[in-house]
């Protein structure tokens, strides 16, 4: 059976209908819904989820509405799904790496969040990501010049990606991204805190619910530091603090990212947050998604530990140089072999 | 950091108490956590010993579980800040019943520590020592899942009380299933792989590594910490570690990022940086 949300969060009351083939009504909230409880009386978030989705942040060029039609979202997932596969010939380059078609890697061969939904980005009304102010830009620009100070993403790790170098994923956000595979997370919860675990690259938010206020501005990490309270049933994250070095859409540090989960079926939390940057942004800008439930358990993503491609990816492109120098007819720079040293 | 200076005092008069009412001299257990009275630890609303805290040994095992005294830095800029204080070790019976074979490969692990430690490159730190690695690790406790989420690596263990399986492969942090006997969480960890180690010193065990852990309250802010491992490969027989573990009281205690991976990556990987194009 296939399931769609519709913006629940800025419509509480609206039920959308939506037969398709011979798929029984959706809808987004019933109103009839009670969220379950903890034992010390929290609305109940815990379990296994994930919020993989086709639904892209922004509305596609040449998409002027905010909705498809049930059966433009199904032709659409069709084709994407598709075409996930399609990047995997036998034989290829791209086959060597990830084989979507294989392992459940593609993200059609889970469960994934089913939508309407043309753009993830409800707020502005046109679906994209608002344009930078002119601090943005040139903020944008100085992380550029910085940037290709490192030099190509084969020079040295330090120059490649973030994912590539194990060091952070889209998951744990926030706000918390699809990943294109193993989108999973798992919710516990305890009093006085909510826990989320990203099973890429097992990244952990734990978000005290006590009120305390967020730490001294000299505190900065990576995901930042979030503080949590119930606003009726919904869970509600504030996350500050950021350290800037792993822009969502170029955000800064001064980011402040508002959650708001909330459990709108036992199979489903509605997912919405709030982009709050004024070095980049003029205006706040908000989207929405969902977390449907799913299987577990979370496994064990020692991804630095097996980091074998960012190891190879230096190693091949030193070669490279190395072969390219040899062809040019003179002794390469790299010809005191950093290659035969040892590495892990 | 007045707070913890704090702890260290109340964990040095803890032990001196403990020392002083011991009545019969025992076998060398300086890592032997204090006997405590019973105690009746606070419950969740589900009924358990409440275990939900933030949590760090006070002690120098991550440096050599066994007794040890101090030596110098391995690495001569860093003088006294990376120098080993001394310790009286957590190992029941004061040490690791080696195989004649393994006793070889931990002397070859510590001459060689730098290259082979794998907390010198961030890897996941495995079991236990994660527990009494120097730094916080919180305890997010549920019916189902008890999870231990680690400062260092930001390793995680969940700890499956409900809904137990085998492994289902090897792991880093292992494969843990839970019980509640009486007042202690008893937890069993398999499923390891053979690449942690127990210390800076070179302990290691290989992939039939088996813990059985004890995390047992012993008053509001310390818990006794038990484990028993056992690993035919490795070892003659199962051995004990025992330490306590103390609360972090400060009203703004809180796990904080050490994502150490881009601080090793110069030195993992630096040797295969592009050179200057010409020289």
């Amino acid at each position: 059976m296939k399931r769609y949300v519709v913006g629940g969060f800025s419509r509480p009351l609206l039920v959308v209908a939506i037969a398709i083939a011979s798929n029984a009504l959706v809808i987004a909230q019933s109103p009839s819904y009670r969220t379950p409880r903890t034992p010390d009386g929290q609305p109940d978030l815990q379990g296994f989820w994930t919020n993989s989705t086709y639904v892209p942040l922004e509305r596609p060029q040449g998409v002027n509405k905010p909705y498809y039609t049930p059966e433009e979202a199904e032709a659409r997932i069709k084709k994407a799904a598709a075409a996930e596969s399609a990047q995997t010939t036998p034989g290829t380059t791209a086959d060597v790496h990830y084989d979507f078609s294989q392992f459940g890697l593609d993200r059609s061969q889970s469960t994934f969040v089913r939508s309407l939904r043309t753009s993830l980005i409800v707020d502005p009304a046109d679906g994209r990501v608002p344009p930078y102010s002119e601090e943005g830009k040139r903020r944008l620009a100085a992380r550029e010049t910085e940037a290709k100070k490192l030099g190509g993403r084969w020079d040295s790790a330090e120059a490649n990606q973030l994912d590539d170098r194990c060091i952070i994923m889209a998951g744990p956000g926030p706000p918390m991204m699809d990943t294109a595979y193993n989108a999973n997370y798992q919710i516990v919860q305890t009093t006085g805190y909510v826990m989320i675990l990203t099973e890429m690259i097992h990244d952990v938010r734990i978000i005290p619910l006590d009120g305390r206020p967020a730490p001294d501005a000299r505190v900065r990490q990576w995901m930042g530091v979030s503080r949590g309270r119930w606003d009726g049933d919904t869970l509600v994250v504030e996350t500050t603090n950021f350290n800037g070095k792993n822009p969502f859409q170029g955000s800064d540090e001064n980011l402040k990212v508002t959650e708001r989960f909330r459990r709108v079926a036992d199979d489903t939390i509605e997912y919405r947050f709030t982009i709050d940057d004024p070095t980049m942004w003029a205006r706040t800008w908000t989207a929405e998604s969902a977390m449907k439930k799913t299987v577990g358990p979370i496994f064990e993503h020692a991804c630095h530990e097996g980091n074998f491609g960012l190891y190879n990816t230096l190693v091949g492109a030193r070669l490279e140089e190395q072969r390219a120098a040899e062809a040019a007819g003179r002794r390469g720079g790299s010809s005191d072999a950093p290659l035969n040293k040892e590495s892990k | 950091m007045r707070n913890r200076f704090l702890i260290a005092t109340s964990a040095a008069l803890l032990m001196a108490v403990a020392v002083t009412m011991a009545q019969a001299p025992q076998a060398p257990a300086a890592g032997r956590a204090a006997a405590a009275p019973a105690y009746r630890a606070p419950r969740t609303p589900d009924g358990k010993p409440n275990l939900n805290g933030i949590w760090q040994a006070i002690n120098e095992a991550n440096w050599d579980i066994e007794a040890h005294s101090a030596a110098p830095s391995p690495i001569k800029e860093l003088g006294a800040t990376g120098a080993m204080p001394a310790g009286a070790g957590i190992v029941e019976g004061g040490t690791i019943p080696y195989l004649p074979e393994a006793l070889k490969k931990k002397k070859e692990n510590q001459a060689d520590r730098l290259k082979l430690d794998p907390e010198v490159k961030c890897y996941l730190p495995g079991v236990p020592r994660a527990v009494y690695m120097p730094y916080p690790f919180q305890i997010i406790q549920s019916t189902k899942h008890i999870m231990m989420l680690h400062t260092y690596a930001g390793a995680v263990r969940t700890i499956y009380m409900a809904d137990q399986t085998e492994a289902p492969a090897d792991s880093w942090m292992g494969w843990s299933n839970g019980k509640w006997e009486g007042e202690s969480l008893v937890v069993d960890t398999k499923g390891f792989n053979d690449q942690s180690w127990f210390d800076r010193a070179g302990n290691f065990h290989s992939d039939a590594l088996h813990v059985v852990e004890r995390f047992t309250p012993r008053s509001a802010d310390t818990l006794n910490y038990e484990a028993t491992i056992e690993d035919s490969k490795t070892f003659s027989r199962p051995w004990k570690i025992s330490l306590p573990l103390y609360r972090r009281v400060e009203q703004n205690a809180m796990i904080m990022e050490f994502r150490c991976v881009e601080f090793v990556e110069d030195l993992l990987y630096g040797h295969l940086k592009k050179q200057p194009a010409s020289k």
